[in-house]
């Protein structure tokens, strides 16, 4: 017998269509495969500017997301007691006109009473748009239990933070840091960044408790003791300072280091030195004279003194020199020896200044200097959530900013880089809107950066303005709202009562609340008159998730292959470095039932209650659905959801909007690309070719060259207000907190939650798996195969100690509760840390699982052992359990004691199993 | 047919680099999107939203820890699928010829239609490399995407297994190890790939590219510019803005 | 590996049939008539019921006529083409016994042999897989034999050499375990060797890559129930060994006796062929951190 003839060219698909994965935030370029009108395979679209053709294990494995027996199937209402999972199925009319009926009196007497809040969101400029016209306060997305600290830090000193601001020259670095990665975030860039750099032999260094994912490929990791990160990031500028391994060109021209401080006692101290006109100024090496900040051929001298007041860089080396910040000092509490800071300290300068990266490409600066050459400095970091759910997050986040500015990495070849629309400084973004005034819109968007206490979102009686309490005194710069507030607020009536809570694909039900349970009960709680004491919940999302059975109305969504959607540059874009990017999502394939994606639904719902953009003169609705309203909707004249194809199809940027834009987009692969000319690529918030360009594309109205802000500010001002100074004040017990928490540069102070912390000495973390999306995975048949139940992983000493062993569970305490869970060894990990994959434990018959799945068996939650408010101090007060700038909920903060039980079969607490509104599912489709 | 056909032409295969896989399953993935509508039957699902789901995949991602000596563990990623064996142990015990190696280059695959499912094939597998789908009937096994790889309605440049293609760090690599000038080749040349258990004398094509040495690297420690205690801040801003 | 029950009652009915069918054939017994009809029916009962069980544990049993093709290289098809031309072999015997045909008993020496030949292939099917260390050893074929020789002596109620097969049988066993408790050392595969990361350092399973369950781990990664290896290994030996010597030495070769002492040895054999696949270790184990 010979060997069998094959056919080596069969044909892959009928079709291809492109258009952008959801399966997570990442926003890849995929091209799904189409067999007889199904889908029958998705891989990686190669032309497009996010993952180049690669996909992640969730990306491929979209194919079951759109089949999942999980997904709803038609508008419901309520007609049980909450959470019974009674519901009956009603038509789109009489859901919209349900939900109308319930919005439209509260708009017309108090729209504060209607809180609209999304999770996992990629379309806030339309959702914040849509509540700004109703008019409601009570507006945000996810952020605030994400990464606002991240996303905030870097604002305020840089004007860009990481993933969607900015990302390391994976081109160009050679020696590249990375802190506390969360694993899903900017996935697929981050392994095609690692991956450039590991093929070229360039050196990856990881710090993080857990050796896992990235930091198993890094060449060298750090075990840092969670909270510690500032520290650690404050020693490496101790060192570098002490050596004189600082870029004091860079500090010089681009960053406030060389403005002067007000030193005068009164209302100005600490702020920004500023002349008649208002203006800072420098002080000129050639002359020792005052010289305007941004004056041609000006030298700033850094060292200056001009009547008694000193330069920000001379406060820098004042703190930063000090003793405490000495690796001997820092090395206990950072759980990193004295030797390997400094090490590490060595290898950033060697790289940064022994070994500087040289572009012949000339540019012109702001000031009009001419430069020859663009040189660059080949270190660069990366950091996300680890960094960022502490309570000293946002100061972390800042001085690791701090230490790329004085190793001159930032916006420089082989440093950190912004992507377009980004560098943006805080100047450049709305201040907080807040008022509402019943039957009119807001005056402008909720979210915005607070430069002082007269922006903070606070009523004429000091009582906060929005339901999550974001922009006041105990979190002033929660840029990104504080969605974890929301239901224990709303229930506690707390700053008030509210009416109609509305919420589009965010399972606070479960994974995305802590303190899981008690919020449970907040969602059916009954006032004394038996009425729910948050009266009303209408629900958004696509799939049976654990929060739908306790909505009143339920709104079902598409899935993503079934949608239009847009990434814009309104919004969170896609783009690179080098380009601006856009890109859609549009249905490639039909629905199979009764949904209706829920842009369409909002802009629905915007026209049935009149609102402002969303109804034509004679009160005709104004878009027949999402993609008319991506294709035409204009924020200000010619600037649009999307950049490309505007006008005649060829204007870029600013232009009429285009009837065909979407069949260009989809033509072109669902994305866009403006690129940024090649004069324009480094140097961005001070070349003056970019800040010509990116005015020319729509992202500013004018030029805006700035100074990185290494002293800030709006924190001095906050602090002044601590000190009593201004007219706004804050409590007198905010004070003290107030003066450590907004001190103008960089610091470090142990987190909250180690605070009362005694008989809990192991800190518990979770991490995102790369294989699973929030608790979205878990519906997929592929992906719950790889990842079905989680173990708590303890480290050798722990496991040890405890006597632990294979198959055992172990009760696991916080000063907040009890989880008793399964257990695994793990030797790469911190000696006082243990942590597992989030949000793979389900509640039972969620997600049209089986009962007696593995995710609602041994699979759990760590959620149960954190609270939203930290235990009681010594004066009586909860204070919130979140970072005291941005209200960042302050997850990994946690604090656990820990014993062994031996094996068990099934995690603590155990939840019965919640009521289904679709059926259980059976085989695949 | 069960008769391996001796040296091949092109011995196709892949080179899996431990140094740079993160773990994060894509091309577990990819490989069963692929493979489920691809070559054969499909990769079916038993009990797929119940309480033991099982399924057949054709390529797997183990974690393990590595406990040096004198270092802190290790965790290295390690995708796990047929390698392709020279001496294909699998081949040689099947009884009906539906197990073969292709004498042009070298892949290790399985002719469904003679396949009687009688499993031996995988037992004679070291590596695991082979499952029985539970809905077929069949074995099913990578095929180094042997319908993609001289599929002339893709794009040149998607000729590549499924799992390379979608790689999103770039660990796995393909190519011809008979051809030593192949990417594959030299890597596994520069970088000591490794054979799976050789004292099983299965003779790999496939090989996997080991952890680069990990720890400190000896940068000259960093000399403080002079002692700060004793000269003081104003000293040390003397010294560092000097040398502008 | 997993025990199934078709491959135990595979290999250990057509052991036993082979076995007897093999003291039929050289013509130990000399049964006539009904007797003869009844004797050489049950040998072809437990050689066919064996082979056909073996079928249940086919993905795609009607295409089994393909395990044929491949005798050239495959233990398997070697196995199909021995039972099969020994069964035809010793069909003219059985004729010729049952209806005195007085043909030549040649054809039947022959097929004797070809019993052995059949239940080498058998063996060898285990004893080639270099993956199953504890297989891949000459005991495994000697074992093989052993049980065949014993069942048929037992079933022929040839007492002498039936209680001195048991002996044998009871000793090959005993071996057997002492050898396969050190193959799995001595073949020398680890962890360190199975991922090639010895050269770091010792090596221990994080994640095993799939919280779900496959197809290795439930055909290959077996260790459900070895616990109760030692219990098992010595009701084996009593059961197949022991008790049948011991019954055919007190009673003598009355059928009741036999029967009795066959059906002893049987479910002893059954015992032994669960512990032969439930305590076999595949190297596969190693990539999961469990043998």
């Amino acid at each position: 017998m010979s060997q069998p003839i094959l056919n080596l060219s069969p044909a892959v698909s009928d079709e291809v269509r492109k258009t952008t994965c959801y399966m997570c935030a990442c926003r890849c370029g995929i091209n799904v495969h189409l067999k007889s009108g199904k889908v029958s395979y998705i891989e990686g679209n190669r032309a497009h500017p996010v993952n180049k053709g690669v996909l992640c294990a969730k990306g491929a494995s979209g194919i079951m997301q759109v089949t999942a027996p999980s997904r709803l199937r038609a508008p419901l209402r309520r007609v049980g007691p909450r959470g019974s999972g009674a519901f009956e199925e009603i038509s789109w009319d009489e859901a919209l006109e349900l939900a109308v009926s319930w919005m439209k009196p509260l708009r017309e007497t108090a729209p504060e009473k209607l809180a609209f809040f999304t999770g996992r969101d990629q379309s806030q400029s339309l959702t914040g748009w849509w509540a700004q016209n109703f008019g409601t306060p009570n507006y945000a997305a996810h952020g605030g239990f994400c990464s606002v600290n991240m996303a905030a830090g870097g604002i305020y000193t840089l004007g860009g933070a990481f993933w969607e601001f900015g990302q390391p020259d994976w081109d160009r670095t050679r020696l590249f840091v990375m802190f506390g990665v969360a694993e899903d975030h900017d996935s697929n860039p981050i392994k095609i960044g690692l991956g450039k750099l590991k093929a070229r032999g360039a050196r990856v260094i990881g710090v993080n408790p857990i050796r896992t994912g990235y930091n198993a490929v890094a060449d060298d990791w750090l075990p840092i003791t969670p909270g510690a990160d500032g520290l650690l990031i404050l020693s490496l500028i101790h060192c570098l300072f002490e050596a004189g391994k600082i870029d004091l060109e860079y500090l010089a021209q681009w960053t406030n280091a060389p403005l002067l401080v007000n030193e005068a006692e009164g209302p100005e101290k600490g702020l920004i030195l500023k002349n008649a006109e208002s203006q800072p100024f420098v002080i000129d090496r050639r002359t020792g004279m005052p010289a305007p900040w941004d004056g041609t051929g000006v030298q700033p001298d850094l060292g200056a003194v001009w009547e008694g007041h000193r330069t920000v860089f001379q406060h820098m080396a004042e703190r930063y020199l000090s003793p405490e910040y000495a690796p001997e000092v820092v090395a206990v509490r950072c759980g990193i020896p004295a030797a390997r800071i400094r090490a590490l300290a060595a290898e950033l300068a060697d790289e940064a200044f022994n070994q500087p990266i040289e572009i012949a490409q000339g540019w012109t600066d702001f000031r009009g200097n001419r430069h020859e050459k663009m040189t660059g400095r080949p270190v660069s970091f990366h950091a996300m959530r680890g960094i960022s759910a502490h309570s000293n997050g946002f100061q972390t986040a800042r001085a690791l900013h701090l230490l790329q500015i004085i190793l001159g990495t930032v916006e420089v070849p082989g440093g950190y880089r912004f992507k377009p629309p980004y560098p943006k400084p805080v100047e450049a973004h709305p201040t907080p809107n807040f008022v509402a005034v019943p039957g009119k819109p807001l005056s402008g968007p909720h979210l915005g950066y607070v430069r002082g206490p007269e922006q903070l979102a606070l009523k004429p009686d000091g009582s906060p303005a929005r339901i999550d309490k974001a922009f006041t005194w105990e979190n002033p710069f929660s840029a990104h709202g504080l969605m974890h507030m929301l239901i224990p607020n709303a229930h506690a009536g707390d700053p008030y009562r509210i009416d109609t809570l509305f919420l589009y694909m965010a399972n606070m039900a479960w994974n995305s609340s802590m303190n899981t349970a008690k919020v449970m009960e907040m969602l059916t709680d009954r006032g004394e008159d038996g009425e729910y004491v948050i009266p009303r919940i209408i629900y958004s999302d696509a799939y049976a998730s654990e929060m739908v059975a306790y909505a009143d109305l339920i709104l079902p969504d598409t899935t993503y292959l079934e949608r239009h959607d847009c990434i814009s540059l309104l919004d969170r874009p896609i783009s690179e470095p080098d380009a601006a990017g856009d890109s859609i999502r549009w249905p490639v394939v039909e629905p199979d039932r009764d949904v209706r994606c829920f842009q369409t639904v909002l802009l629905d719902l915007g026209a049935r209650l009149g609102l402002p953009g969303m109804v034509n003169e004679d009160g005709s609705p104004k878009f027949r659905d999402y993609a008319d309203y991506i294709a035409n909707h204009q924020r200000r004249p010619g600037v649009g959801p999307l950049i490309g194809f505007r006008g005649n199809g060829d204007a870029e940027g600013r232009g009429a909007p285009n009837p065909d834009q979407l069949q260009r987009y989809i033509e072109n692969g669902g994305f866009y690309q403006a690129h940024v000319p090649e004069e324009a690529l480094f140097y961005k918030p001070w070349n003056k070719a970019y800040q010509d360009w990116a005015v020319a594309t729509s992202f500013y109205e004018t030029p805006q060259p700035y100074l990185f802000s290494i002293w800030s500010e709006p924190m001095r001002r906050f602090q002044l207000a601590a000190e009593g100074q201004g007219a706004i004040q804050p409590p007198d017990h905010m004070r003290a907190r107030l003066k450590q928490a907004m001190d103008p540069l960089p610091v470090w102070y142990p987190p909250f939650g180690d605070e009362g912390t005694t008989g809990y000495p192991i800190h518990a973390l979770t991490q995102r798996p790369m294989d699973m999306y929030h608790s979205w995975g878990t519906q997929n048949a592929w992906l719950r195969q790889i990842r079905g139940m989680n173990f708590l992983y303890l480290p050798t000493k722990i496991w040890e100690e405890h006597g632990f062993a294979d198959g055992d569970y172990a009760r696991v305490t916080s000063p907040n509760g009890e989880i008793t869970v399964p257990v695994a060894h793990m030797a790469a990990l911190n000696e006082n840390t243990i942590w597992t994959w989030n949000a793979i434990g389900k509640r039972k018959a969620a997600w049209a699982l089986d009962d007696a799945a593995p995710e609602a068996t041994e699979g759990f939650l760590l959620n149960h052992l954190i609270s939203e408010l930290l235990p009681e101090k010594n004066d009586g007060m909860r204070w919130s359990n979140s970072d005291p700038v941005t209200g960042q909920a302050a997850w990994f903060d946690l604090r656990v004691r820990i014993e062994r039980v031996g094996p068990r079969d099934q995690s603590e607490p155990a939840f019965g199993p919640i009521p289904r509104v679709v059926p259980k599912g059976e085989g695949r489709a | 047919m069960t008769a391996l056909p001796g040296p091949t032409p092109r011995k196709l295969g892949l080179a899996i680099d431990l140094d740079t896989c993160v773990g994060c399953n894509a091309c577990v993935t990819a490989c069963k999107g692929w493979n489920d509508q691809g070559y054969g039957a499909p990769l079916s699902d038993q009990n797929p939203y119940g309480s033991e789901p099982s399924g057949t995949f054709l390529n797997r991602v183990h974690s393990y820890e590595v406990l040096p000596a004198d270092a802190p563990a290790q965790v290295v990623n390690f995708p796990r699928s047929c390698l392709h064996c020279e001496a294909a142990p699998c081949v040689t015990v099947c009884p009906t010829g539906a197990s073969y190696k292709r004498a042009e280059d070298g892949i290790v695959l399985v002719n469904e239609d003679a396949c009687i499912g009688c499993g031996l094939c995988a037992w004679a597998c070291p590596y695991g490399a082979r499952e029985l789908d539970a809905a077929a009937g069949v074995m099913k096994k990578c095929t180094l995407c042997v319908d993609r790889i001289y599929n002339d309605n893709l794009p040149e440049e998607d000729r590549v297994p499924a799992c390379v293609r979608t790689c999103p760090t770039g660990a796995r690599h393909f190519g011809d190890y008979a051809d030593p000038d192949s990417t594959v080749s030299r890597l596994s040349a520069e970088r000591g790939g490794m054979e799976l258990m050789p004292e099983l004398g299965t003779m790999p094509v496939n090989r996997y590219l080991p952890p680069r040495k990990k720890g400190v690297e000896q940068a000259s420690p960093l000399a403080p510019l002079l002692d700060i205690r004793a000269a003081g801040l104003a000293g040390w801003l003397d010294r560092v803005l000097s040398r502008i | 590996m997993h025990p199934a029950p078709s491959v135990i009652l595979f290999t250990t009915l057509s052991g036993l049939g082979f076995g007897f069918l093999a003291f039929l054939g050289a013509g130990c017994l000399h049964p006539a008539g009904l007797t003869a009809f009844l004797l050489w029916g049950l040998g072809y009962a437990l050689a066919i019921g064996g082979l056909l069980f073996s079928t249940f544990h086919l993905g795609n049993p009607q295409r089994a006529w393909r395990a044929f093709t491949q005798w050239r290289t495959s233990w398997l098809s070697r196995e199909g083409w021995a039972s099969v031309l020994t069964l035809l072999l010793l069909a003219p015997v059985a004729l010729s016994d049952w209806l005195g045909l007085g043909w030549s008993g040649l054809p039947g020496v022959i097929g004797a042999a070809m019993c052995f030949v059949t239940i080498f292939t058998t063996s060898m099917i285990y004893a080639q897989l270099k993956t199953i260390p504890r297989w891949n050893h000459w005991v495994t074929p000697v074992l093989f034999l052993c049980f065949a020789g014993t069942g048929g002596a037992i079933l022929a109620g040839k007492v002498a050499l039936a209680v001195a097969a048991c002996l044998v049988l009871a000793a090959v066993m005993v071996a057997g375990w002492q050898i396969g408790d050190r193959r799995f050392a001595d073949v020398g595969a680890t962890m360190e060797s199975a991922t090639g990361l010895g050269a770091i350092g010792k090596v221990r399973v994080f994640e095993r890559g799939h919280t779900a369950g496959n197809y290795l781990l439930r055909e290959m990664i077996f260790v459900v129930g070895r616990k109760h290896a030692a219990r098992l290994r010595v009701i084996a030996l009593v059961l197949t060994a022991v008790v049948p010597a011991l019954m055919l030495l007190l009673a003598g070769p009355h059928p009741v006796a036999i029967a009795l002492a066959a059906l002893c040895h049987l479910a002893g054999a059954m015992a032994q062929r669960w512990l032969f696949f439930a305590e076999a270790e595949h190297v596969v184990g190693l990539y999961y951190g469990q043998r």
